[in-house]
């Protein structure tokens, strides 16, 4: 039975009304603040001089060359620590899965300073690596996900018929996953098209982003106009990576045919020891600058101490902070929560949008769906900046001038969530099977019980998941938090830049300290997290 | 899924019970008619006492909230003019202020408290401007690595170029920090603004190292603080050796005097805030004995009210600079972007 004749005119408004919600919050905290502060870079001329000088095509160039760069080695990285999670039985992987996600929450100016360390001369390299430190988590779950309920007796049927292990993968295993390289790809090109910390501190002032060139325009020079400029090539890059991840994703039709990941998980042999020593490799990379903060934490001029451990009671050498470490921890917990639920309300609202506008008839609804998804991204793609500057010259018309209010915090968080919500639970909810929903509507189910019969119960674990996860991401977000958090209320993130930043040894360790802590809150919740999901298939996941 | 259904509310109803969440948690930030709302940048640290002390004597609720440093700040509040965030600022600096000033960011008040010292400070004649503190940026040495190395500490911008010292200054991008732009405005008052270039190219050849922020040259490549990094010469305050007193009191970083830029930041009543009577009772609070006295120890800058007791180590660790260079604000507003730029061209190819 047809899905339109199943649900005729009444499910389209349905539909609309469902939109009403996600696009409206893009569109007042989103759009509207961006296009406002793009309108006030317009309206004072010098856009055209910006965009014809060579410099700012240098700038552009050199943003797109580091993230696809960065993109590229985050790939490689994060492919073997796939496998790992995915297709090898060895004890003590469950750990690996919560560790490897800790890169992630780091704040860019701890990670900054510890690539430092480590390469004292800075330049293209470093950034790159940095870059790449941050986003094979990203990488890492997100293909382990899929790669992990992937049918093995294929890759094992072309190794009968003779195939080398490298031709099986190459043939077989690699152009199914390509959905999930494309959809991490896409995101991390994102992050890294935008990292704006890492570019400042690692590039010394050589080298120069799109990101950074906004940030000091706006924020140092105020040259809106030139800061606009800056940011149309910005989205102009951003929206190019869009349409690129939306057509690899789009080869996704044919149906995966998803296993349990138990099924596909076995001890290595052979030559496959290689692939898990070179995952193993870059576990230890990944944990070099991690240790080196854990170091840091408990070593002082004079030796080992627990300073500033028992610091984090405290706010610090001369109250650098305004708060004791624990009220910012318990913060960073509020906060997220906030922006978690905000998230999630908004995102899987935008996913089910998005999947009844594709299993809609009619190529209208599917362009539109498509146009929708890329917007979603959008705010993936956009300075902190730029959009932290919007709210100053539009959220005052709205009641209660939310400009300096404690919520916008969460608000900024959730912004930077939903995307990867949609990512997470989009492509579960479309591999629902249609021929359930048509049973069940069959049946006399109306649409909302087919919801909530069918669709609900096989994507809710993917849906606590990405709840998990956009927990985590909004416990490490520090551009736009930074940017938002009230001095009596700094999340961990900005508590640890704050405190870094002040002379005295005993805010230095602390900064390091809270580090610890920061990884401890999130280990605690990812792996609480990673219990609650099951063996049942799973494709969106990070 | 019974499961996952059950934990999702329970964890929903945890949230909420436990007040894990900041809505409704948020009565203080009620607006009374006695609301005044304070900006100041993100170094703002002041204790809690010294805040509701006020707020007893004076009937005023004080809400704070930072924008980003001085720079940032200056340009929110330009942005926002029309309509301010907050009824009073604080934290524009004397590099900054011209800006402010020329936009119009803010109105005339004159504090009663303002002839006790900050007057001295001031830079505008309609009175827009309180100098709330001094916080000057100087040249800071690590005086143990030079007894080491017997080598005599530089003293002077011109001992910096010196060949013995080679190898041993870190700076910060004027770019990206504001320590760093405050001591190449030192240069430019010191050398002039057609010789500053060519002292500059004599530190590049001395092997100057360059960084974005404080923090990478203060934290990671000096010798004196507590990243023990490899250079015994940085740019930070006239404040900083304060920090760094040793178990045995003795300060282990010194500052040159002789290489100091004045930053005197400001408070100012904001126009169209519709609070003046009152933000000008907090600008009082901002120049008062009782916070003024807070001011060294909790923001490592110098009140700049007379008669304000500095913490006794700063006496000798951290004396206020006497002779600073300065440049008048015009002549910064107009030169910076351009010096900004002719360094860039110098210093990074």
């Amino acid at each position: 039975m047809d899905q339109a004749v199943a649900r005729p005119a009444g499910g389209v408004a349905g539909v609309a009304v469902l939109a009403l919600l996600p696009l409206g919050f893009l569109a007042v905290f989103f759009a509207w603040p961006v296009l406002a502060i793009l309108g006030l870079g317009f309206s004072s001329g010098g856009v055209g001089t910006v965009l014809a000088e060579a410099q700012t095509w240098q700038i552009a160039g050199f943003t797109v060359a580091q993230a696809a760069v960065s993109t590229v080695v985050a790939l490689a990285a994060g492919l073997p620590i796939a496998y790992l999670l995915a297709r090898v039985r060895l004890p003590g992987l469950g750990a690996v899965r919560t560790l490897v996600l800790i890169p992630f929450v780091l704040p860019t100016v701890v990670v900054g300073l510890a690539f430092r360390a480590l390469w004292p001369a800075g330049g293209v390299v470093t950034i790159v690596l940095a870059n790449a430190f941050f986003n094979v988590a990203v990488v890492a779950r997100t293909v382990g996900g899929l790669w992990a309920q992937l049918d093995r007796r294929g890759e094992d049927a072309a190794r009968a018929l003779g195939a080398s292990p490298w031709r099986a993968f190459a043939n077989v295993t690699l152009p199914a996953l390509v959905p999930a390289l494309a959809s991490a790809a896409a995101v991390v090109f994102l992050f890294c098209a935008t990292s704006f910390g890492v570019v400042l501190m690692l590039g010394g002032a050589r080298y120069r982003t799109l990101e950074t060139e906004i940030y000091l325009r706006t924020v140092n020079l105020l040259d809106l106009s030139g800061a606009a400029a800056l940011s149309v090539l910005q989205l102009a890059a951003v929206a190019a990576a869009l349409a690129a991840g939306a057509f690899a994703r789009r080869r996704r039709e044919t149906a995966l045919r998803l296993r349990s990941a138990r099924d596909v998980a076995r001890r290595p042999e052979g030559s496959e020891w290689w692939v898990v020593g070179a995952a193993f490799g870059v576990l230890a990379l990944l944990a070099t600058p991690v240790l080196g903060l854990l170091i840091r934490s408990v070593s002082t001029p004079d030796g080992w101490s627990l300073a500033g451990y028992r610091g984090l009671s405290g706010g610090g050498e001369h109250g650098a902070l305004n708060v004791t470490g624990w009220d910012a921890a318990l913060n960073s917990l509020r906060t997220a929560s906030d922006a978690t639920m905000l998230a999630m309300l908004v995102g899987v609202l935008a996913a089910v949008v998005l999947v009844s506008l594709r299993r809609a008839p009619g190529r209208g609804a599917r362009v539109m769906g498509e146009t929708m998804d890329a917007a979603l991204m959008l705010p993936l793609g956009v300075s902190a900046v730029t959009v932290g500057f919007g709210y100053l010259v539009t959220l005052d018309v709205l009641p209660g001038d939310l400009r300096t209010s404690p919520l916008l915090v969460p608000f900024a968080q959730a912004l930077v969530i939903i995307p990867l919500v949609i990512r997470m639970v989009l492509p579960v909810l479309r591999s629902v099977d249609e021929r359930l929903r048509q049973a069940a509507a069959t049946l006399g189910a109306g649409p909302a019980r087919v919801w909530r019969e069918v669709d609900l119960p096989l994507t809710a674990r993917s849906v606590v998941a990405a709840a998990a996860f956009g927990y985590v991401v909004a416990l490490g977000e520090f551009g736009a938090t930074s940017f938002l958090a009230r001095p009596d209320a700094p999340t961990l993130p900005v508590a640890i830049a704050t405190l870094i930043s002040r002379p005295g040894q005993l805010n230095n360790q602390m900064a390091y300290a809270a580090c610890a802590l920061l990884m401890v809150v999130t280990m605690l919740v990812v792996s609480v997290i990673d219990r609650l999901r099951s063996s049942q298939a799973q494709v969106g996941e990070f | 899924m019974r499961v996952v259904r059950a934990a999702a509310v329970y964890l929903l109803v945890g949230v909420l019970v436990t007040g894990c969440t900041l809505f409704g948690g948020n009565d203080e930030q009620a607006e009374g008619p006695d609301t005044v709302t304070l900006v100041t940048h993100e170094s703002w640290s002041v204790p809690q006492e010294v805040l509701d002390a006020f707020e007893q004597r004076s009937g005023i609720r004080l809400r704070v909230f930072p924008e980003g440093d001085a720079g940032a700040l200056t340009n929110r509040l330009v942005l926002t003019k029309d309509n301010p965030i907050a009824d009073v600022a604080y934290g524009v600096d004397s590099t900054f202020a011209s800006r402010a000033l020329s936009e119009g960011v803010f109105e005339p008040y004159t504090s009663p408290e303002a002839d006790r010292g900050p007057q001295r400070y001031a830079i505008d004649p309609q009175h827009r401007l309180s100098a709330v503190d001094v916080g000057d940026v100087c040249v800071n040495v690590d005086t143990e690595w030079f007894a080491e190395e017997g080598l005599a500490e530089p003293e002077t911008f011109e001992d910096l170029a010196e060949p013995r010292y080679r190898d041993l200054l870190v700076v910060e991008n004027p770019a990206t920090s504001s320590p760093g732009l405050a001591f190449l405005l030192a240069t430019v008052a010191e050398y002039g603004e057609q010789g500053w270039t060519d002292y500059w190219k004599r530190l590049r050849d001395n092997g100057v190292k360059t960084v974005s922020g404080w923090t990478e040259a203060y934290t990671q490549e000096f010798s004196g603080s507590s990243g023990e990094g490899p250079r015994p010469i940085v740019v930070s305050y006239a404040s900083s050796p304060a920090a760094e007193i040793g178990e045995d009191g003795e300060p282990r970083t010194t500052a040159l005097l002789d290489t100091c830029y004045r930053q005197v930041e400001y408070a100012g009543v904001l126009a169209n805030s519709g609070q003046t009577e009152n933000a000008g009772k907090v600008v009082d609070f901002l120049l008062s004995q009782e916070f003024q006295s807070i001011l060294a120890e909790n923001m490592y800058v110098y009140p700049t009210r007379e008669g304000v007791e500095l913490p006794s180590a700063w006496a000798e660790a951290a004396p206020l600079p006497e002779d600073p260079a300065s440049l008048p604000g015009e002549q910064v507003q107009a030169g910076r972007e351009q010096w900004i730029k002719q360094w860039r061209g110098l210093l990074e190819g």
